[in-house]
């Protein structure tokens, strides 16, 4: 039965994906100025908006960490489960953007990057969450835990400077299309269709795919605490 | 924060609280006041840096101009990279560090002092380095030169401040001195770009920056994390 499920799952966000596929290559409409190029913007621009989801899944699950590591440690360990999958889903998310981003950029404006203040704090973002990442694998110990969710304090400050980058600053990226000054926002109803198509399909598969880390983090945590309890007892 | 440290930090305030900064700088500045380790090896890797760049690029005076904010930060941050992580790495040996965290005082004098430290160091390197750039790049800057002292200034102190803060996280790990670059310098990078950007505004005078927005945006940053790093640090400094 539970066999069956997960089967329904993967079968559900598979079908979701391919919707979301034909949405943007087929049933919206070209874009008048920039040609196929654009349809780029449904991969580009969801990806950006979920990479701030799972980096927030992140801290947040951090903040929990720093508040349970001394009075619930097993509460603790669950959200550092929860703070790693988010970085890791984050990180992939981010490159999605940094990689689609001068793909686009090399047609319409004639190089691969520039450095304005949205391009330069999303490199910087994925930097911080790499690092983060760095230091789970260097330092030892439960300390690592802590010092991890510390760095993941300072990852989500660039998180608000990034998002109000192109809003503050006038910069060569474009300006938002969503949340902007009045006239933003995309007009044709089958050009926001395609949009949110696959901002949920990407979102469904992000999510799946954090769950499935978060099962493996949590049987990893169990084997350790089973092989110091092991060692502890001299077997 | 654990209840004793909840009432000894409600214990220390205000003035106490500054005698206890004040007395572990003292400490921090007598050390160095001894050895001069810090002090001397910035100070030498800083003019390598400077030398080696100044060699390799051989700039005329207008691309002096633009390329000197760049490598005057990039020296100095190479340069205290290495400081910073002695600046633990001497608390660590006989168990000072253990001693510390056992004193009722709490960690942000302690850090607060390093960091007032450090930026003491690093500053005095940059004004003994700071002729020795001119000569060297042939720089005749066109702009508000005094400009210059609030800017370097707000730039070491987010260099400093955050190093200081990641020295004592990564001092903890495995391969400590290969950790503590590749955590703080995409932390400091937006920092480090706020400098060079006001820095080479101020030496070309091209006047691209009238309201001195980076300046305001490097002061906005060292407040932001400055106050993360005094609330984050007893608990990194007590991460068991």
């Amino acid at each position: 039965m539970k066999k069956f499920l997960l089967a329904l799952c993967f079968v559900g966000v598979a079908a979701l994906m391919s919707w979301g596929f034909y949405q943007a290559m087929y049933a919206a409409p070209t874009d008048g100025a920039q040609g196929d190029i654009a349809r780029i913007f449904y991969y580009h621009v969801p990806h950006g908006m979920l990479c701030y989801l799972f980096f927030s899944i992140n801290f947040v699950a951090s903040l929990l960490y720093l508040a349970w590591r001394r009075a619930a440690p097993t509460k603790a360990l669950a959200a550092d489960a929860w703070a790693v999958s988010g970085a890791e889903v984050g990180v992939v998310f981010c490159s999605v953007v940094l990689v689609t981003g001068p793909i686009w950029g090399r047609p319409v404006w004639g190089i691969w990057w520039t450095w304005d203040a949205r391009l330069t704090t999303t490199l910087v973002l994925w930097l911080i969450y790499v690092s983060y990442l760095l230091v789970r694998k260097f330092a030892a110990g439960s300390q690592m835990h802590t010092l991890a969710a510390v760095l993941s304090v300072f990852g989500a400050v660039d998180m608000p400077i990034n998002y109000l980058a192109n809003r503050l600053w006038t910069t060569q990226h474009p300006s938002p299309v969503f949340g902007g000054d009045a006239d933003s926002g995309l007009k044709d109803p089958r050009m926001l269709a395609a949009f949110w198509w696959n901002v949920g399909a990407w979102a469904v598969w992000g999510l799946a795919v954090l769950a499935i880390r978060v099962y493996v983090e949590r049987r990893q945590q169990r084997i350790d605490s089973d092989e110091q309890t092991a060692a502890l007892s001299g077997d | 924060m654990t209840p004793s440290t909840e009432q000894n930090s409600a214990r220390w305030t205000g003035l106490d609280w500054s005698k206890l900064v004040w007395s572990h700088l003292r400490k921090d500045l007598r050390i160095e006041w001894r050895s001069r380790d810090a002090i001397n090896s910035m100070l030498f890797f800083a003019l390598l840096v400077v030398v080696l760049f100044s060699m390799a690029f051989e700039p005329t005076a207008s691309t002096s101009r633009e390329i000197a904010g760049g490598v005057l930060c990039v020296a100095t941050m190479f340069a205290s990279v290495s400081a910073l992580n002695q600046a633990w790495a001497r608390e660590i040996r006989h168990q000072v560090l253990d001693a510390l965290r056992m004193a009722p005082s709490g960690g942000a004098a302690m850090f607060l002092a390093k960091v007032l430290a450090n930026f003491l160091f690093v500053s005095i390197v940059q004004c003994v380095l700071g002729p020795i750039f001119f000569i060297f790049y042939n720089l005749h800057p066109l702009g508000d030169t005094w400009l210059l002292t609030l800017v370097i200034p707000l730039g070491t102190w987010a260099l400093v401040s955050n190093g200081t803060f990641f020295a004592a996280l990564s001092i903890r790990s495995r391969n400590r001195e290969l950790l503590l670059p590749l955590i703080l310098f995409p932390i400091f990078l937006p920092a480090l770009l706020a400098m060079v950007l006001s820095v080479k505004t101020i030496l070309t005078g091209d006047g691209s920056d009238p309201d001195l927005l980076f300046v305001k945006l490097l002061a906005g940053y060292d407040v932001v994390f400055t106050t993360i790093s005094l609330l984050l640090f007893d608990t990194v400094i007590e991460a068991d």
